[in-house]
């Protein structure tokens, strides 16, 4: 039986004209996570993602919690994005236990999703503009983002990590000038985010710098199982809002962006595009809610699922992120099993990056929509 | 919705001035004058007159402005205040000083921030200092197998070759520390050494992202010397001479720009690129490589180099403004001197018992004043236009910069030289031209 040698740590033959690069854990360029690269002159010859910096065990730990007290900690992950991590896991367990959800609490689900989606991009956007040295970019959409974290709060009562989606419902109703001050918000924010394409996405030198590099075909996104933002910048039309819609996706009015480019300037713009369609979807949602009603069904203390399997996804920022619980009759779950979008456009990584610039890494990194802490789990 | 920036209030502005100035009258009472004081008991005092000079008798000398006027004038015309005070190392300083003050809080409105705010209580104007007092308290620590003598000498060559930069430029007539007859050979002969300082740096740090940053600092470097060199040849074509000064006073009625645009935007596009800035920050690119070749210094070896490339951004705005905006030309702003100051000198307390006249004044001459407001004016424009693209652009890469820099400056530099050619053998401009 061979022994398995772990990333970095093989014997190579020392090749003079190459050099080993170590981009992080430490490095201000590479996330919670190393990357070996193997640069000759200023192409990447061999790229090595190696990510598991910040592993901390979540689908372990899901197992010695019962399904109420693995909400907290399994938004973790993801806390920028908290609600829509949340999201499979509540549906799947609802499926379990048989729960019906409120109308309304379907509703409010959606539009705290959208906002939360939101809040991710703007977050992720930001990092990208830094990447690539446009401080501006930075600054910007971490200051309107604030716009939607305050309403969060006024939502959940926390800024970050909400809590907010249980089995069965949400965990309380919002407050009542909600529907006036959600709407005004949303329509800030989004005269906010057009004015991002004259600073940024317009900018010729941001469009010299990605147009054409780290490009994946249609086929090989299909291929090597990229989702959300990589998959429709590479001209696959797949959300699974759409394809897939759970609670009242079907009953929403917006599109799916999709771009045929596939290169790392349509991967940063889809994203920025689906932000606008975050506003018509709260909008539309703010709308057709009911105006009051319940928003949770009452659950028994210490719920146990039956002899059961159930595997529910969602379209999270960051592409599909699916949840696969196996109940075995008991309080806690059997097994949680987490599919993030982040590891799975991670695969798409040396792909891409072999054989581009040093100068490359990263738009190109960074472009894949990519959240280290969801990948490590 | 949050609170984005406070809101500017006089009160707080005028109690921040007013703080302040109580407390630089604390410090002057209560630290400077005694020690000043303390100082001047241990100093062997002169007798002069065949009376001993105790140190009352010496401040009161100081105090006078007859007697201290004509001391300041003739330290005024030594070597030494030109070298540290006016036209060279500490002007340069405090305009620099002035540039990052402005450079934060312009980038801070720029991007909806407030900037420094609390430091020094109005808007932050001491963060400088502090961050100074910061980066000397800091440890110094150097990579293992560095190269310890070149590494340690890197910093401070590079503060120097920048305050050597400086040293070329004159500010106002008869104000240049150096004034050579090759000025402008001696400009590019100084800019040379910044990319040798820069990879011997990135050589001796022994270490790999210093490394990379310091070869594309050379790569950088060398390949936009040469489109700033061409762009500066149409105007040694026109004015027939390569000192500075000369090139000034050919200047006196319309500045070079006017007849070299693309001359001038070629240089601008050169200085952003050899002063590292962004766009052409490739050499420090955060995302990339860490800090480029400025990784591995830590401490007050970071602060010299900064001091020393922001002392290289006055000069190259100063070397702008001197070759394409006139330098010291400009219409009189300031009011002349009464003759009969100059003649007999100004008469103080009329009134009083004792009558003084003090001889010497003005201190500067109407010239000289109005010669450095101008210069000031167009350099710190020009400076406002450098820092202005870190707000807008992102980084580009380092094969499309050198395509830049070889394909399209070079080619456009070229144009420059062929307009000032047909300019010269036009009989417009230049030796026995029209104008």
């Amino acid at each position: 039986m061979t022994e398995q040698v772990l990333p970095g740590l093989q014997l190579e033959k020392v090749d003079d004209r190459i050099m080993t690069l170590n981009v992080g854990p430490q490095h201000p360029g590479s996330g919670h996570m190393r990357i070996i690269l193997r640069v000759d002159g200023d192409y990447i010859v061999h790229c090595d993602p190696d990510p598991g910096y910040v592993h901390r065990g979540e689908e372990k730990m899901a197992e010695y919690r019962n399904y109420i007290t693995n909400i907290p900690h399994l938004e973790r992950p993801v806390i920028h994005d908290s609600c829509n991590i949340l999201y499979p896991y509540c549906l799947g367990v609802e499926e379990l236990l048989g729960l019906e959800v409120p109308e309304r609490a379907k509703y409010l689900r959606v539009i705290a999703a959208e906002l939360n989606r939101c809040v991710y991009t703007q977050y992720w956007l930001g990092i990208y503009g830094i990447f690539l040295g446009h401080s501006t970019m930075f600054m910007w959409p971490v200051g309107d983002r604030e716009l939607f974290v305050d309403l969060l709060e006024k939502m959940t009562g926390a800024r970050v990590t909400h809590s907010y989606f249980v089995p069965g419902g949400i965990r309380n109703d919002v407050p009542p000038n909600f529907e006036d001050v959600c709407l005004r918000y949303v329509n800030y924010f989004e005269k906010r985010i057009k004015e991002y394409a004259d600073v940024f996405y317009d900018n010729p030198i941001l469009i010299s710098r990605t147009k054409d590099t780290g490009v994946l075909s249609k086929e090989d996104a299909i291929k090597l199982g990229t989702t959300g933002s990589v998959l429709r910048a590479s001209g696959v039309d797949f959300d699974i809002r759409k394809k897939e819609p759970y609670d009242v996706y079907e009953e929403l009015d917006f599109d799916t962006n999709v771009l045929k480019e596939g290169d790392s300037y349509a991967r940063s713009k889809i994203p920025w595009l689906d932000m606008f369609q975050s506003c018509r979807i709260i909008r539309d949602a703010l709308q057709k809610m009911p105006k009051s009603g319940s928003v949770r069904v009452k659950l028994k203390p210490n719920p146990k699922g039956g002899d059961a399997e159930v595997y529910r996804r969602v379209e999270s920022g960051r592409g599909a992120l699916g949840m696969h619980i196996v109940s075995k009759g008991k309080p806690q779950p059997y097994r949680l099993k987490m599919s993030v979008g982040s590891f799975r456009n991670l695969i798409a990584m040396p792909h891409l990056l072999t054989g581009e610039k040093l100068g490359n890494l990263p738009p190109v990194y960074w472009s894949l929509n990519y959240w280290p802490v969801e990948a490590d789990r | 919705m949050s609170v984005i920036a406070p809101k500017f209030r006089l009160g707080y502005l005028l109690k921040g001035v007013i703080d302040n100035a109580l407390w630089i009258l604390v410090l002057v009472t209560l630290i400077a004058i005694p020690a000043i004081q303390i100082i001047l008991i241990y100093i062997d005092l002169p007798v002069i007159d065949g009376v001993l000079w105790d140190p009352f008798r010496t401040l009161d000398a100081i105090t006078h402005p007859e007697r201290a006027l004509p001391l300041m004038k003739a330290f005024m015309q030594t070597d030494l205040f030109k070298v540290v005070a006016f036209p060279g190392f500490g002007f340069a300083a405090l305009i620099a000083a002035a540039v990052i003050f402005v450079e934060r809080k312009m980038l801070a409105k720029l991007q909806l921030r407030v900037g420094p705010f609390y430091c020094g209580k109005v808007e932050g104007i001491l963060q400088l200092m502090a961050d100074g007092l910061k980066l000397i308290s800091k440890e110094i620590i150097i990579p293992a197998k560095a190269d310890k003598p070149i590494f340690w000498a890197a910093p401070v060559l590079f503060a120097a070759t920048a305050a050597a930069f400086v040293a070329l430029i004159p500010v106002a007539p008869g104000w240049v520390v150096a004034d050579i007859d090759l000025g402008l050979l001696a400009v590019f002969a100084v800019i040379g050494f910044f990319p040798i300082i820069t990879i011997l740096s990135a050589w001796s740090a022994n270490s790999k992202f210093p490394f990379i940053g310091g070869i594309r600092a050379l790569y950088q470097m060398v390949s936009f010397e040469i489109p700033l060199i061409l762009s500066v040849l149409g105007i040694v074509l026109l004015t027939g001479t390569l000192d500075l000064v000369d090139i000034i006073e050919s200047q006196a009625n319309f500045p070079w720009i006017i007849f070299m645009p693309i001359g001038a935007i070629v240089f601008f596009i050169c200085i952003l690129a050899e002063l590292e800035r962004i766009p052409f920050d490739l050499p420090e690119a955060e995302s990339e490589i860490v800090a480029g070749w400025l990784t591995e210094f830590s401490g007050m070896m970071y602060g010299l180099v900064q001091l020393g490339s922001y002392l290289k951004l006055y000069a190259f705005a100063a070397l702008f403004v001197v070759l394409f905006l006139g330098g010291w030309n400009g219409p009189s702003i300031v009011p002349t001197f009464p003759a009969e100051i100059i003649n007999e000198g100004i008469v103080l307390m009329p009134d009083a018992l004792v009558i003084k006249d003090i001889p010497g004044l003005p201190l500067f001459s109407q010239e000289m004043i109005n010669g450095t407001v101008w210069f000031i004016l167009k350099t710190v424009g020009v400076i406002f236009f450098i820092l202005l693209p870190r707000g807008v652009f992102p980084r580009v890469r380092i094969d499309l910069l050198l395509r830049i820099g070889w394909y399209k400056l070079i080619i456009l530099a070229f144009v420059n030289i062929f307009i000032a050619l047909g300019l010269v053998y036009g009989g417009i401009i230049g030796p026995g031209g029209i104008l």
